[in-house]
């Protein structure tokens, strides 16, 4: 975001490497982080997305490397991180026996906000977040969804310059998901800096202005969303009406592209992520439209002539930009 | 005069964060809070203070009972008045499985990572708890001397030794806590640590709490002899007043209840206090 440029970085991590006995979870992550931005952290399980976050969070020690949060050395200065800092791990870190409004306000006894100061802002944050019906029922009693949501705001009882989310979706349906997309949403508005850890690809590409790919301990790619799409050029679908016609068009496909085809023969259909570049999505034939269609006059021509030239009879063509899940597959070799 | 650039330039990242109170009005207010956390709970799960009572009291009847139609109590005493003071050191050592089992339930569900990133003292954190445990145990130790009283149990040496007996317990609660804090951490999953609580039930049958340990074979009556539950059931039934009196083979902790009871709940603080702190803030760093 435009007012970062100026600041220093709310996150910088510079070649954290961390050990867990024979394990080597992270191996030389660098990662920047402007303030008032989202950044997402994506990859696969056991890529070394937590362990970052914990050493960001002042809950591990990197054993080379060095990072800072919120200007502060997170080794050295961790009781100064941790006032600034709001952490909310992969389970709802909740006391399930007591009620919701009261895990707000003993989490802000701990931080020292005093009686008066932490109920107004645990009713304003139940109240904003819409728990406050829910406010005075044990915790035990909450859905997934609601835990969720309560252990989130739980962090933001002392107002945090920056947040770190690990997960925070993991296990949740599609409308709690959302809701919890939404309240994200409002807090970069209050210019907080959030962290978030992820394994959902539509997730970073919603939430996230900046994406870092981990895998295997090391950051393979990062830039926005689009930027990463891009680097991976596009993906050309050919739908059929005939299994028969399957390998021919896999086929043509492959000599088409040089690419390699996958087949979906549930759906009849053959994809292929072709090397070039390509910003626009483009569509022949029915069905599968999508927005922001625009003309390529010189592939799908050719390609269709390819097709009818094989014998194929494609019910639709269609190039559009690759999904985050290939941009994944393409630069760690493992669906994410 | 050019004093404001010999001044820090303050880093713009490093905004005031909230003024804070002094290091100690701190801590106590940490562990205040947690003490508190674990009040509420029992606040709002009345049940569960029922079931922390029934148990013990259970026990108390069952075993005074039926055992008690059966064993014969040294120097021909009331074998219930032999039976209860054991029962309440048996009390006492459960509760290390709460604790286990709370310890380890935080860090399974992430209680303890929370906690952690926040600027709290990492002993009044758990300083707060055992407290709490403690307040909770003292309930559930009255209402135990109360049934006590009712089936006949009586102190034969003045108030004062008795309440020495009661503190003694309390003691021993406390030192058993943070034992608890430490194996549950060290266990890390609940179910892990719950299985692992249920270790201290042969722990406490081979002792001289139920029976007197004379008509034990040798090798099982040298393991109840130097047993710590041993040790402090003799101490209580001394304090108490019931006491026969050591056997006179009996080994130095059985002679000296009292003293090596002191012994081993300092022991049990000293070493595990600390590893419990260190666990707690260091696990998974």
């Amino acid at each position: 975001m435009s007012t970062a440029s100026n600041s220093p970085p709310a996150i910088a991590a510079n070649n954290l490497h961390k050990r867990f006995g024979k394990t080597r979870a992270l191996r030389g992550v660098d990662l920047t982080v402007p303030a008032g931005t989202v950044c997402g952290l994506l990859g696969p399980n056991g890529a070394g997305k937590t362990t970052a976050v914990r050493i960001l969070a002042t809950l591990a020690a990197p054993d080379e490397g060095e990072a800072r949060v919120a200007g502060l050395d997170v080794v050295r200065q961790a009781d100064e991180v941790r006032r600034r800092i709001g952490f909310t791990g992969q389970h709802a870190a909740l006391e399930e026996g007591v009620t919701g409004r009261e895990n707000l306000l003993l989490l802000g006894r701990l931080h020292h906000l005093g009686g008066r100061a932490a109920r107004r802002r645990a009713d304003e944050l139940l109240e904003q977040f819409e728990l406050g019906e829910a406010a005075d029922r044990l915790v035990r009693g909450y859905s997934g969804g609601m835990r969720r949501r309560l252990d989130l705001i739980a962090s933001l009882i002392t107002r945090p310059r920056v947040l770190f989310l690990d997960e925070p979706t993991t296990g949740l349906d599609p409308r709690s998901r959302n809701a919890i997309w939404e309240t994200i949403r409002e807090l970069t508005h209050d210019g907080i800096t959030v962290l978030l850890t992820t394994q959902y690809l539509d997730e970073a590409d919603q939430l996230a202005d900046d994406i870092v790919l981990v895998d295997d301990g090391i950051v393979v790619a990062s830039g926005t969303p689009q930027r990463l799409k891009e680097t991976i050029g596009s993906r050309i679908e050919v739908t059929l009406a005939d299994a028969e016609h399957l390998p021919a068009a896999a086929r043509t496909l492959a000599e088409a592209t040089g690419g390699e085809p996958v087949i979906d023969e549930d759906e009849l259909r053959v994809a292929v992520v072709t090397a070039t570049q390509q910003r626009s999505d483009v569509h022949s034939g029915a069905g599968s439209g999508g927005p922001g269609d625009a003309a390529r006059a010189v592939t799908l021509p050719v390609l269709v002539r390819l097709l009818d030239a094989a014998g194929v009879d494609p019910l639709d063509v269609a190039l559009r930009s690759p999904s985050l899940d290939e941009v994944f597959l393409q630069l760690t070799g493992a669906p994410a | 005069m050019s004093t404001a650039a010999l001044s820090p330039v303050p880093s713009p990242a490093a905004a005031p964060a909230p003024a804070r109170p002094g290091r100690v009005r701190r801590s106590t207010s940490d562990a205040w809070t947690l003490a508190l956390r674990v009040l509420l709970y029992y606040k709002h799960s009345p049940g569960l203070v029922g079931v922390s009572l029934a148990a013990p009291l259970t026990m108390l009847v069952v075993f005074g009972y039926v055992f008690g139609s059966a064993i014969q109590a040294p120097g021909g005493q009331d074998y219930r008045s032999y039976l209860i003071p054991g029962l309440f050191v048996l009390v006492a050592v459960n509760g290390v499985m709460p604790s286990m089992v709370g310890a380890a339930r935080d860090l399974d569900r992430g209680m303890t990572d929370r906690l952690r990133t926040m600027p709290i003292s990492r002993s009044a954190a758990l300083l707060g708890q055992a407290l709490a445990d403690l307040l909770v145990s003292a309930v559930v130790l009255a209402a135990m001397v109360g049934v006590g009283l009712a089936v006949g149990w009586r102190v034969h040496d003045g108030l004062g030794r008795a309440a020495a007996g009661l503190a003694l317990l309390l003691l021993l609660r406390f030192a058993m806590v943070w034992l608890g804090f430490f194996a549950g951490v060290l266990c890390g999953r609940e179910e892990i640590a719950a299985q692992a609580g249920l270790l201290v039930f042969p722990i406490g049958m081979v002792s001289n709490v139920f029976v007197p340990t004379g008509g034990m074979p040798g090798w099982l009556r040298t393991i109840a002899e130097w047993n710590p539950v041993s040790t402090v059931a003799a101490a209580c039934r001394s304090l108490f007043g019931d006491a026969v009196g050591p056997a006179p083979t009996s080994p130095w902790p059985l002679a000296h209840p009292v003293q090596a009871t002191l012994g081993w709940c300092l022991l049990l603080l000293v070493v595990f206090a600390p590893l419990a702190v260190r666990r707690f803030s260091t696990h998974g760093r």
